[in-house]
C-alpha cells in the first residue's frame, strides 16, 4: 500500500511540475491535466502485466506513468523534444510506449475505443491471453464509436476491458445535463457487463480489476466499468479550475472530501502503517523523480529540421512522390 | 507491366482477380484477415470474396454489423498490433462514416507516436458512379483519402492492375486504400497466371495504357477506359493520345507524367472526382510547376459535373465523364476547336 501512495503522489507531483512548465511557456498546445483522478489510473492499471495494453483519451500523462513509460520522456513530449515519447511529435495528447504496452493517448472523443476493439481483436486472432484496457471520458459514450465497439466486442467476445473515467464533465458540459442515462448504465443494450467503482478510492479499484482482469483472462468477455471521479484542475490549461460551469464551492467541497491521495494517506496514517516521516520521504523521492524528469526534457534538444518528414509513413516506395513538398525528401 | 514471363495469360474479370489476390495474400501471411459487411456468408455485396469464408473458414473472413467507423477503426487497432486487415467497405461512399478512423487514426499514428506503431491495413471497395445509383451512391473518393499524408491510395483500372496493386497494397507497411471501379468488376482482362509466380505491381508506377505523340491524357481508375475511347476516336482523325493512367495516386508517378508531357506538350486531365481541391487538381499543379516550358497550350481538367450526382438518366450522363468530352479536351489543348 505504500506503493500506491507513492505512485500516484509521483502522479501528482507530474501533473504539477507540468502545470507550471505550462505557465512559463515550456510547454505548448493544449494540456489536459489528469489531478484528482489518480487512483483511477493505478487502480485500474497496476493489476495488468507489462504485455497487457493500455489505451486512452487526451488527459494521458498519468496512465502513462501508470504503464511504465519513464518520466523523462512524457515530460520531454510535453516539451516538444527529440528525447520525448513519441520524438517531440506527439506532444501532450499522444503520449505513447509501444515497448510497455501502452498504445497511445488519442486526440478525438471516443476514437480511441474501435482501437482498443481492435487490439482486443488481434489477441483473439492470435489466441493470447492479453488483456487491453481502454479509457475513456464520461462524454464518449454518445459516441457512435462507443456502441459500435461494445456491440462487437459482445458478439466475438473480445478481452477488452472499458474503463470510464466519469469525472462528471465533458469539458464544460456537466454530463447530467446530455446523457439520458447515468454512465453506468450506457453499456445497456450491447451485453456487456457494467461494473460501477469509487475512482477515488485505490484499494476498491484496484480490487475490482484484479477481478475483472482475471475474468476477461479466461474468456469472460469485454467489460465496462464506472469509475466515479473528479478532476480538480479545468478541462485543459485554458480552462479555470471553476468557472461557467461549476462552482468553486462544489471544487472545494470535492477536493477536501474527494482526494484520493489524501484518502489513502490518512487511512494509512490512522492505520498506523505510516509515519509522516515515511510519508515526507515518499513525497521528496517523488519530487526528486519529477525533478529529474524536467531537468531532462529540459536539456533534450528539439527534433532535428530533417524529422519534419520522417516516420510519416513506416514504408517509403520505391517509385513515385509520397509527399508533394518534399522532392527532396 | 512488370511481368517478362511469355507464358500464358489468363482471361479473367476484375472481380476474380481481385479475389485471387485475396486468396493469395491470406495463403501467404497468416496475419491477413477479411472484414466487413457480408464479406463471408453472403460471399461479398459485390461478390470479390467469393468463396473466401469456405476456404479460410470464419476467423479470417467476418461479417460485421453495419458499423463503418466501428470495424475500420477495429481493423487499425489490430494492424497496430501486427496483424494485416483488409476492411472492405461495401462501397468507399459509406466509408465517410469511417474517416475519422481512417484520417485521425490510421494515417496518423505512425507519425503521431513518433515511429512506433505502424498501421499496415487496407481499405478497399468500389468507389464512383454505376448506373443511375444517385448522389450518395456515387462518388469518385480518391481525393477524400489522398489529401491525408499517411495514406496511400491506388486506383486499378484493369484486372492485371487490380491484382499486382491490392497484393502489394496487403504487404505495404502503411495504411493503404485501394478503391475498385464499380463498373470495373465483369471487365475481363489477362492476369498472368498464378502457376507463373508471384505477380506484385509495387505502387508508385504509372503505366501507359496507350502510346501516342500528340497530347497526353492523364487519368486513373474508370476513367482510363473512357480515355481509350476517345483516344480511338482521335485515331480516326490523325491524333495520337497517349493514355498515362496513374494506377497509384499517393505515391504518385511524377516522372512518368513529366515524360509524357515533355513529349507531347500537351495535356489533358480526365477523373471521375469532382473538380474541386480533386486529384487532377493536384496533377494541374505539378505540371505547371515543373513543366511549364514543355507545355503548349494550358492544361484542360474533365471531370464528374460540380454537383451531386443526378439520378436522372440524361442528367447522370450529362455529369459524368465522357469520351466526347475528352475529345473536346483534346481538342482543344491542340487548338483545333
Amino acid at each position: 500500500m505504500h506503493s500506491f501512495l507513492r505512485d500516484m503522489l509521483l502522479y501528482r507531483r507530474f501533473e504539477e511540475a507540468a502545470e507550471e512548465a505550462y505557465a512559463i511557456g515550456k510547454i505548448g498546445g493544449f494540456c489536459h491535466l489528469h489531478i484528482g483522478q489518480e487512483a483511477v489510473a493505478l487502480g485500474m492499471i497496476g493489476p495488468l502485466r507489462q504485455e497487457d495494453y493500455v489505451l486512452t483519451a487526451y488527459r494521458d500523462h498519468t496512465q502513462a506513468l501508470a504503464k511504465g513509460v519513464e518520466a523523462g520522456p512524457v515530460m520531454a513530449e510535453l516539451f516538444g523534444r527529440a528525447g520525448g515519447s513519441a520524438l517531440g511529435k506527439g506532444g501532450s495528447m499522444h503520449i505513447f510506449g509501444a515497448d510497455v504496452g501502452f498504445m497511445g493517448g488519442h486526440g478525438i472523443v471516443g476514437s480511441q475505443i474501435p482501437l482498443a476493439t481492435g487490439i482486443g481483436w488481434a489477441i483473439r486472432y492470435r489466441g493470447g491471453d492479453e488483456v487491453c484496457v481502454c479509457f475513456l471520458g464520461d462524454a464518449a459514450v454518445n459516441q457512435g464509436a462507443f456502441w459500435e465497439s461494445l456491440n462487437m466486442a459482445a458478439v466475438w467476445k473480445l478481452p477488452v476491458i472499458y474503463v470510464v473515467e466519469n469525472n462528471e464533465y465533458g469539458m464544460g458540459t456537466a454530463f447530467r445535463r446530455v446523457s439520458a442515462l447515468p454512465v453506468v448504465e450506457r453499456a445497456g443494450g450491447t451485453g456487456v457487463p457494467a461494473h460501477a467503482v469509487d475512482g477515488q478510492d485505490v484499494l476498491a479499484s484496484w480490487r475490482l480489476m484484479e477481478r475483472l482482469v482475471a475474468d476477461v483472462r479466461s474468456g469472460a468477455g469485454p467489460q465496462y466499468v464506472d469509475a466515479r471521479t473528479y478532476r480538480f484542475k479545468g478541462h485543459s490549461m485554458s480552462d479555470p479550475v471553476s468557472g461557467t460551469y461549476r462552482s468553486k464551492e462544489e471544487v472545494e467541497g470535492r477536493k477536501r472530501e474527494d482526494d484520493p491521495i489524501t484518502r489513502l494517506r490518512d487511512r494509512l496514517l490512522d492505520a498506523e502503517l505510516l509515519t509522516k516521516k515515511e510519508l515526507e520521504a515518499m513525497d521528496g523521492e517523488a519530487r526528486e523523480v519529477v525533478n529529474e524528469a524536467v531537468r531532462f526534457a529540459g536539456e533534450s534538444p528539439p527534433p532535428s529540421p530533417e524529422e519534419l518528414y520522417s516516420h510519416a509513413y513506416a514504408e517509403i516506395n520505391e517509385h513515385g512522390r509520397l509527399f508533394l513538398d518534399g522532392r527532396d525528401r | 507491366m512488370e511481368i517478362t514471363t511469355t507464358r500464358a495469360m489468363a482471361n479473367i474479370t476484375y472481380r476474380e482477380a481481385l479475389n485471387q489476390a485475396l486468396a493469395e495474400e491470406m495463403d501467404r501471411d497468416e496475419t491477413v484477415f477479411l472484414m466487413g459487411e457480408e464479406v463471408a456468408e453472403y460471399d461479398g455485396a459485390y461478390k470479390v470474396s467469393k468463396g473466401l469464408l469456405d476456404r479460410f473458414g470464419d476467423r479470417r473472413v467476418v461479417d460485421t454489423p453495419i458499423s463503418e467507423l466501428g470495424f475500420a477503426g477495429l481493423g487499425v487497432g489490430a494492424a497496430m498490433v501486427g496483424l494485416r486487415p483488409v476492411i472492405e467497405f461495401m462501397t468507399f461512399n459509406f466509408s465517410l462514416l469511417a474517416l475519422d478512423q481512417v484520417i485521425n487514426s490510421a494515417a496518423k499514428m505512425y507519425y503521431m507516436s513518433g515511429g512506433q506503431i505502424s498501421v499496415p491495413i487496407v481499405f478497399r471497395g468500389p468507389t464512383g458512379a454505376a448506373l443511375q445509383l444517385s448522389a450518395q451512391h456515387s462518388q469518385a473518393c480518391a481525393s477524400w483519402y489522398v489529401h491525408a499524408p499517411g495514406v496511400k491510395v491506388v486506383t486499378p483500372a484493369t484486372p492485371a492492375d487490380a491484382k499486382g496493386l491490392l497484393k502489394a497494397a496487403i504487404r505495404d507497411k502503411d495504411p493503404v486504400a485501394v478503391m475498385e471501379g464499380e463498373l470495373l468488376y465483369n471487365v475481363k482482362g489477362e492476369v498472368p497466371d498464378p502457376e507463373d509466380g508471384d505477380f506484385v505491381i509495387p505502387l508508385g508506377l504509372a503505366d501507359l495504357k496507350r502510346e501516342g505523340e500528340d497530347v497526353s491524357i492523364i487519368t486513373h481508375g474508370p476513367t482510363v477506359h473512357i480515355a481509350l475511347m476517345a483516344a480511338q476516336k482521335l485515331e480516326k482523325e490523325g491524333i495520337e493520345a497517349e493514355v498515362v493512367d496513374l494506377r497509384s495516386i499517393r505515391p504518385l508517378d511524377v516522372d512518368t507524367i513529366l515524360a509524357s508531357v515533355r513529349k507531347t506538350n500537351r495535356a489533358v486531365m480526365l477523373e471521375e472526382g469532382w473538380p474541386f481541391a480533386g486529384v487532377g487538381s493536384q496533377v494541374v499543379s505539378i505540371i505547371q510547376d515543373e513543366a511549364f516550358d514543355d507545355l503548349d497550350a494550358p492544361v484542360v481538367r474533365v471531370t464528374q459535373a460540380d454537383v451531386p450526382m443526378p439520378y436522372a438518366k440524361n442528367l447522370e450522363q450529362l455529369a459524368k465523364p465522357s469520351a466526347d468530352r475528352v475529345v473536346d479536351a483534346c481538342n482543344r489543348v491542340l487548338y483545333r476547336s
